[in-house]
């Protein structure tokens, strides 16, 4: 499904991001999945594959799963409700569509590696 | 002739193969933009110009007061960046979304479970609306030009991309399909994306509009299986109505659960074998594109380079 592509941008968005600092290596990328993304698993075989041959090959990837919360317009506060999918207030019992939290797919930041890439003047 | 679909008419009937990583269409200008050799410096490319947006970091995560890093010294750093993973496609999108806004063209993104009824319910679409006002459209498969042969059969440009093992569509495909495209004022570009309820949801493609087929064939439990496409969308038409007598479906039930992932979602009813519903899926449209032309750009440069050059 739509991990390879999703791996393939996050990569690329790294690999741009070492290239801007002069580094060869990436060991870590900390990657933030909001839990209605369901990608965890899928992401980490992805990014294996994917890396290969890039400056992300071999980094290990870290990925923190962000619960869904919602705001409840009627307790006026944000919640979190009992699955990923439900969108009910778990006090009230509200519907709501307003998520807070739950569908991030972001990169977070990378560690570099210290290879030693070439000398680079990125300013 | 190609090594992923081994067809040989690569762009010989504007059948385009778009794929990440190296079919035909290899994009290496947006990637690094060539210049990944050692010792290659980013200095001063801020990439203005092209429509595209160069990711770099380099301003706010330098690497020391001076800027220098050097061979062999140790350099392992951690860098924050927060930023999504999908902000390539977003940019491309909202490229997309601002060239079709300036000539005032209407998109809308159809997407369905395969089988769905996309396509038929499409030529249908054409054949009343081509008279009145200008279309294209952007056929999305993972192979075969059929679609876009069945849609070239009514007359009007279409423009098929083979996705290869992609399983949606993404911005930066449809920018170069549009680019294809004649987009007059008051036209509508319909998208038929690749027949999934699952990947196609989480890809913006600057459409005006997300529009899911849900067929009465189907298990109208569909939205609580498949969410994300349906809190995604603006309108759900429930398809394939003819056939209602037939089939244990219960339109009011699939509403019901439609709306508790999505709340604000319009509904339509239609067959586009028995026409029933069509006059008000046309009605939609047409009260749309003709929104979208009054929000044309009367000048749009004559230079108007494809935000995907």
């Amino acid at each position: 499904m739509h991990e390879l592509a999703l791996a393939r941008s996050l990569i690329e968005m790294v690999d741009d991001y070492a290239l801007a600092h002069g580094a060869r290596r990436v060991t870590r990328v900390h990657v933030r999945l909001g839990v209605q993304s369901a990608l965890t698993r899928a992401l980490h075989v992805s990014f294996r594959a994917a890396s290969r041959g890039t400056r992300c090959d071999g980094a290990t990837l870290d990925i923190e799963v962000i619960p869904l919360t919602v705001h409840c317009r009627l307790c006026d506060g944000v919640k979190t409700p009992s699955g990923p999918w439900n969108f009910r207030c778990p006090d009230c019992g509200r519907a709501t569509h307003e998520i807070v939290t739950g569908r991030e797919m972001q990169l977070a930041a990378i560690v570099l590696g210290n290879d030693g890439g070439a000398a680079t003047h990125p300013g | 002739m190609c090594s992923v679909c081994g067809c040989n008419d690569v762009g010989a009937d504007g059948h385009a193969h778009v794929e990440p990583t190296g079919h035909h269409r290899v994009h290496t200008h947006r990637h690094h933009h060539a210049h990944t050799e050692a010792g290659d410096t980013e200095a001063g490319d801020t990439g203005s110009g092209d429509g595209h947006r160069h990711v770099h970091g380099h301003d706010h995560y330098g690497t020391g007061p001076a800027g220098l890093t050097v061979p062999g010294f140790t350099q392992a750093r951690l860098i924050e960046i927060e930023q999504d993973i999908l902000s390539r496609n977003d940019a491309d999108a909202a490229a997309n979304r601002r060239r079709l806004t300036e000539r005032g063209v209407l998109a809308l993104n159809l997407m369905s479970s395969p089988g769905g009824g996309k396509t038929t319910l499409l030529v249908e679409t054409i054949e009343a609306l081509k008279g009145t006002l200008a279309i294209g459209v952007v056929e999305g498969d993972q192979e075969t030009s059929n679609d876009a042969e069945r849609i070239r059969a009514c007359a009007v440009p279409a423009v098929q991309i083979n996705t290869g093992r992609g399983c949606h569509l993404d911005a930066h495909m449809v920018g170069h399909a549009l680019d294809d495209l004649p987009l007059a004022p008051g036209g509508v570009v319909f998208i038929e994306n690749v027949g999934n309820l699952v990947c196609p949801a989480a890809f913006d493609l600057g459409e005006a509009c997300k529009v899911v087929i849900l067929s009465v064939t189907e298990g109208e439990d569909k939205p609580l299986k498949y969410p994300d496409m349906f809190a995604a969308a603006d309108l759900m038409l429930l398809g394939k109505t003819d056939l209602l007598p037939h089939v244990d479906f219960d339109p009011e039930r699939a509403l019901g659960y439609a709306r508790r992932v999505n709340p604000t979602i319009a509904e339509i009813r239609l067959s586009a074998r028995s026409g029933e519903g069509m006059a008000a899926w046309l009605d939609w449209i047409l009260a749309r594109a003709r929104k979208a032309a009054k929000g044309a750009v009367s000048s749009v440069p004559s230079h108007d380079a494809p935000a995907h050059a």
